[in-house]
């Protein structure tokens, strides 16, 4: 598949490339770097835009701008003095909608705002009225959540692009944002503008090496170093780097151009391209997790019978056998379940022992008849087979589950799991892939361990520890 | 003309989660109720209030952002729609609100004599910040006072929370001495809420109470100490320990609204009067005042 990617844009929310290009020649710079990428949009074969804005801060999940025509007129809260900035964009819901969608897929809470007179930020209004004045192309704008760190915001981009490859768009990416973001704290005559610091410029022209090398995964693995060197901590942290790098591919394969480079008010104001590239510094090993689904706080308001209702409506298949549970009291703390395999030695399938309930080893035979889903590693004459460890996986899982049952617990309330994987070069990420399905919301500690047999032919076991509620 | 005088200080959050259960004919969106306790606590606000003879609210609120200085309205009238960027599905608020761009200018000046960094704002176009409205509106529904909105300098972000609490010492005396010059009696609200983490999700429909509750213990306890502090007449002391209280409850009296407030009531011996405290999406509010010619009355 082509990448949903056209270009992608780095460009400074300030208003004054906007307002007032005229009062300082850095200023016009910035504006001339604004029309130049504007041409270039204009001359793309993308669909959209999509815009992910530092200067619109969201506390709850992330929101994404889904109103068909907002129309205002923006005055900046601080350089209110400069005028008035009216507008009216045009907004590509379809996308909007979507994006929301495959957001949620991934764990994450978001919304759709559709609100006559919503606040669009000073930063999208500059970004699209300077980038795409005659809204030739639709839009779709989306906030920078205040908590998210790096896998939230990795999987809100994965999210994006997922979205645009769904619908088939191609897309501009346009992150809103100065480098330095140190303001002057006092008022200064438009000439004596300059970059805050020689620190900060330092660190701005090291940035705009690697971007114009097109390194933009390289920056965005160097984001909190950036944000403890040249960011004060406004409303949110820097993180548009790792949203953009996640959106845009995950790597450094770009023709990097910077348009202008100029201060704004004392920060860093850059208009940068990226053109996705087959030449670049390429992929390379990085030294931080590849998140797909965020599991993070997210359910903060859900009691947790709501969520073993959510977990087992969503990962339980109807194959359940109901009876009553059993009594495992301390006179007879032992469980014997038919909800189980035939045990293959004399251990019980589990034990109580206070507030806890110990599994022991449960591999993925059927109860009753001992068959093995997927198939067995191994022939009657020892000689190896094709099998598969999704549906063993899945089997060990649902005993484990039936266990519980009978003891009159759930899922989730297993809190310890120690996997044992046979061939784990083989097995270890589609076995990784089921347990998140069941285990996601449980959050249980686990251990695998990589072990040389079993004693029956099957490929993947689980030893569990649950609790009792209180 | 007489001096004038300061009448009240008050501890107003500005939740618009508030408005909405509220459901005054401003707002778009309707709820059936929740968070009764803040707005029980905001109605004993209101009835103390209106025993006081004033003539002007001045608002310092969190929700006006200026990183290059102090920002006053400097417009004598607004009228406009107010939509919450976070919480949209809850505040759409037309307001119609009157400026006393005369006391605006007043404090502005005072300010900038005491060496402060300060700015009038005169573009008609500019749309008033939810907090100032939402505070403003539970203080005084009818809006029949003009209002002064102060905005807040994010001395925090740029320095710390000390360089933000001295600005701030000179930005509430600079308040008194304006009010006192002006001749007008005073109410001043700082639009804040205490501790400060949020939720990062909203239940199903927002006014279910069974899904409201602070967000975490260490937070309670930190607003708990500060309400003692307060109802304990501790003013100077809520001062000493607010580096902490920000640090430890991610408080948004960063934004030097509650600092301003003591350092305008000159740090108030007489406790404070605690109206309510509740959790809004995990936040700690507390409504509380100092009502000087109340503790008069009493002694």
């Amino acid at each position: 598949m082509s990448s949903p990617i056209s270009h992608g844009y780095i460009v400074p929310g300030i208003p004054h490339p906007l307002l007032v290009p005229e009062q300082n020649e850095g200023w016009g710079r910035l504006r001339q770097g604004f029309e130049d990428a504007r041409k270039q949009i204009e001359a793309s074969d993308a669909d959209v835009i999509l815009v992910y804005s530092t200067m619109w801060p969201s506390v709850v999940g992330h929101q994404i701008q889904a109103n068909p025509n907002p129309e205002w007129v923006h005055v900046d809260e601080l350089f209110h003095d400069l005028g008035s900035m009216p507008y009216k964009f045009k907004i590509d819901t379809d996308l909007a909608e979507e994006l929301d969608k495959t957001s949620k897929s991934r764990g994450l809470h978001s919304r759709q705002v559709n609100y006559h007179g919503f606040p669009i930020d000073t930063g999208s209004v500059v970004a699209l009225k300077l980038l795409n004045p005659e809204n030739k192309k639709p839009a779709v704008i989306l906030s920078s959540n205040v908590y998210a760190d790096r896998a939230e915001t990795i999987v809100f981009g994965k999210a994006a692009r997922e979205a645009l490859e769904k619908q088939g768009k191609k897309a501009i990416v346009v992150v809103v944002m100065t480098l330095s973001n140190r303001l002057f704290t006092d008022f200064i005559d438009p000439k004596d503008d300059r970059i805050h610091s020689p620190k900060d410029d330092e660190w701005n022209r090291k940035l705009l090496e690697f971007f114009a090398a097109g390194r933009l995964e390289d920056v965005a693995q160097l984001s909190r170093e950036i944000h403890k060197q040249i960011r004060i901590r406004k409303v949110v942290n820097f993180k548009p780097m790792w949203w953009m790098s996640a959106v845009m591919g995950q790597d450094n394969n770009y023709d990097g151009q910077v348009y202008a480079y100029a201060p704004l008010y004392g920060t860093g104001g850059a208009v940068i391209g990226l053109t996705p590239s087959r030449a670049g510094v390429g992929d390379k090993e990085y030294d931080e997790e590849n998140v797909e689904v965020y599991k993070g706080d997210r359910n903060v308001l859900t009691s947790q019978s709501e969520l073993a209702k959510q977990s087992s409506a969503v990962s339980t298949p109807a194959s359940a056998q109901s009876s009553a549970p059993a009594d495992l009291k301390k006179a007879n703390p032992v469980l014997k379940t038919g909800k189980a395999p035939s045990p293959v030695g004399a251990y019980p399938h589990a034990r109580r022992v206070g507030d806890l309930l110990f599994i022991s080893g449960m591999g993925p035979r059927q109860p009753g008849t001992g068959d093995i889903p997927g198939g067995p590693i191994k022939d009657a004459n020892g000689q190896a087979r094709n099998y598969d460890v999704e549906a063993q996986t899945r089997a060990v899982i649902e005993n484990i589950k039936g266990v519980c049952e009978d003891a009159g617990l759930s899922l989730n309330h297993v809190i310890d799991v120690t996997a044992f994987l046979v061939d784990m070069d083989r097995d270890f990420a589609t076995y990784n892939k089921v347990y998140a399905e069941y285990f996601t919301n449980i959050e249980a500690t686990r251990t695998t361990v990589s072990i040389s047999a079993l004693p029956t032919p099957i490929a993947v076991e689980f030893k569990a520890i649950a609790q009792f509620p209180q | 003309m007489a001096e004038g005088q300061i009448v009240a200080g008050f501890l107003a959050p500005h939740p618009p989660h508030l408005i909405y259960a509220e459901n005054p004919p401003q707002n778009e969106p309707k709820a059936e109720c929740g968070w009764e306790v803040l707005r029980w606590g905001y109605e004993r606000l209101r009835k103390d209030l209106s025993k006081i003879d004033y003539d002007v609210i001045i608002v310092h609120s969190p929700h006006w952002q200026t990183y290059v200085g102090t920002h006053f309205l400097g417009v004598p009238h607004f009228k406009s729609l107010s939509v919450d960027p976070v919480f949209p599905n809850l505040f759409r608020f037309h307001y119609d609100l009157n400026v006393d761009v005369e006391l605006a200018e007043a404090i502005h000046d005072e300010s900038k004599e005491a060496g402060l960094v300060v700015k009038m704002m005169r573009n008609p176009d500019f749309r008033v910040d939810y907090g100032t409205i939402i505070s403003s509106h539970l203080t005084n529904p009818s809006w029949d006072k003009p209002i002064v909105s102060i905005s807040s300098n994010r001395s925090t972000s740029y320095y710390n929370v000390d360089v933000m609490q001295e600005k701030m010492v000179e930005l509430g005396q600079a308040t008194r001495r304006a009010v006192e010059k002006s001749g007008k009696r005073a109410v001043l609200l700082s639009s804040c809420s205490l501790s400060h983490r949020h939720f990062t999700t909203e239940a199903e429909v927002p006014e279910d109470m069974s899904r409201e509750h602070i967000y975490h213990h260490g937070q309670y306890l930190w607003d708990m100490k500060i309400i003692d502090l307060a109802k304990r007449g501790c003013a100077r002391e809520i001062h000493d320990i607010m580096p902490e209280f920000i640090e430890q409850a991610i408080s948004e009296t960063d934004a030097g609204s509650l600092s301003w407030l003591l350092a305008s009531l000159d740090y108030p011996t007489m406790p404070a009067e605690l109206y309510g405290y509740g959790s809004v999406i995990g936040t700690g509010n507390a409504v509380m005042g100092w009502i000087p010619e109340t503790a008069e009355a009493k002694q």
